[in-house]
């Protein structure tokens, strides 16, 4: 099993501040916007764009959820293993909202497809938006496409895309494995 | 370990620990789900759920029904009073026409004790007991330790009483398992005709004085007399056993503590319990009803996870 690093932390760093930018460029103040990190590692991802944005562009009164998806997939007794749920926090009412859902791989689509259900238990939102840190293009089952893009990767379907954070996994770093 | 240990839910004796960690785990993600704008989630839409009650029922029935369509599973509801049984069909074949049917689980009471286990043996689905005569009532203990748990933080290391009508109760059978299991201390209180011979042997304390057992808890579960299911007096009068055994406003005050106070229902107000304290504020008696449906969701869905495509 071999591994390279894609990304090491000064890029992954360079890439959140153009994220964060971009999200500014379109959402301005963030009054009507809401932003749901993806359970379980997209979480990490929204929480460091999120502290960038109240950091550095002073936007502080945000509306931040994570949601899971775990009950939504259509993949329930198919795999090997059950899946298990994590926490979903959303404590307001994503109706008339634009939503920006934020995961770290996008790969097949089939998780998105999941969150885009799932949001709907909270209301009916404007529009919704993807970021996602990398996109795995070429691997979607599905017709689903980021709006925001950190790094685009063509990695083949034996390969796995593994982004690591700091304040979970000890380093920044994106790793591409191969079997 | 996310995967429970057992393939059927048929009594709390047949669970382990990290079971019953894993199925509040889940319950957890349910309790959130149920008080959503919109409380369902699509996880069992190829699932179909029979609930076959050979034994009446509100609370439980409605239950398990709000629970399996808030997993978005199709159900099937069949009563005893209205079908073919009356006409002399066995248990089995009953459910086994149920199956044919394609049917993936099933959800049974039964005054019969180990009706649940007995079908386990002999039909090919995933049997849930909501139960079966003086037996157990597993989903029911669930939710009442899962309530202990939500209000007091944890349930290891807290005693419980149950009062009441321990000889008939299924509910309390469950209760004891669950609570040894889980690492509280249980006893036992009623008339003596009441408590089953040798109850002790399950690790449980015994006690005849309302008041002192009261003193000794942290939580009084309080059981209702199945008059149901007597077939002689075990008391000379409900008045009498209400003198002794019900739990009142003048009994509470006496206490130098505040207790959780706990009931299965349906609760016959003014004989085990007083209306005043039912709905008293340390009364948990509706959050019990709530967290029946999120954990009787948890149940499913991982007895769901198991059954193979």
């Amino acid at each position: 099993m071999g591994q390279r690093i894609l990304l090491n932390a000064v890029e992954i760093n360079i890439i959140l501040h153009r994220l964060a930018c971009q999200l500014v460029e379109n959402h301005t103040d963030f009054k009507n916007t809401v932003i749901i990190g993806i359970q379980p590692r997209g979480v990490f991802l929204a929480e460091r764009i999120i502290k960038i944005l109240q950091e550095e562009y002073g936007i502080t009164d945000l509306n931040y959820g994570h949601l899971d998806i775990t009950f939504y997939r259509d993949d329930f007794r198919r795999g090997e293993k059950p899946l298990e749920a994590n926490k979903t926090k959303i404590d307001f009412i994503v109706e008339d909202k634009k939503v920006v859902f934020i995961d770290d791989v996008l790969y097949t689509g089939r998780s998105i497809r999941a969150a885009l259900t799932a949001v709907q238990s909270f209301g009916r939102p404007a529009e919704i938006e993807l970021l996602s840190f990398i996109d795995r293009r070429f691997s979607r089952h599905l017709p689903i496409q980021p709006d925001y893009n950190g790094r685009q990767v063509d990695a083949i379907n034996e390969e796995k895309v593994i982004v690591n954070w700091k304040e979970n996994d000890g380093e920044d770093v994106v790793y591409l494995v191969s079997k | 370990m996310s995967e429970l240990s057992v393939d059927h839910l048929l009594g709390i004796k047949y669970l382990n620990e990290k079971d019953i960690e894993l199925i509040f785990k889940t319950a957890d993600h349910f309790k959130e789900v149920i008080n959503r704008p919109i409380k369902k989630v699509p996880s069992l839409r190829d699932i179909t759920i029979a609930n076959l009650f050979f034994e009446n029922s509100t609370r439980t029935r409605l239950s398990f029904e709000l629970a399996e369509k808030r997993l978005s599973a199709d159900v099937v509801n069949f009563s005893a009073a209205s079908s073919s049984v009356k006409k002399g069909e066995t248990l089995i074949d009953t459910v086994n026409n149920i199956l044919s049917m394609k049917v993936d689980m099933v959800v049974m009471r039964h005054p019969n004790p180990g009706a649940g286990i007995f079908l386990s043996r002999h039909v090919k689905a995933s049997i849930i007991n909501a139960g079966d005569g003086a037996h157990e009532h597993p989903t029911q203990a669930l939710l009442d330790s899962y309530s202990i748990r939500e209000r007091l933080g944890e349930v290891a290391g807290k005693k419980v009483v149950i009062v009441g009508d321990i000889l008939h109760s299924r509910v309390a059978l469950s209760n004891i398992f669950a609570l040894k299991l889980q690492g509280a201390e249980v006893k036992v209180c009623g008339p003596k005709t009441l408590l089953p011979k040798h109850i002790e042997s399950l690790g449980v304390s015994v006690e005849t004085d309302l008041k002192k057992a009261l003193e000794w808890c942290d939580v009084a579960n309080m059981l209702r007399v199945q008059n149901e299911r007597m077939d002689i007096s075990y008391f000379p009068s409900t008045r009498e056993y209400a003198q002794q055994f019900q739990l009142n406003k003048r009994m509470l005050e006496s206490l130098n503590k505040e207790i959780v106070i706990m009931h299965p229902g349906p609760i016959n107000r003014g004989v085990e319990i007083t209306s005043d304290v039912a709905d008293a504020e340390n009364a948990i008696i509706l959050d019990q009803v709530q967290n029946g449906v999120a954990v009787r969701m948890a149940v499913i869905y991982l007895l769901a996870s198991k059954i193979n495509r």
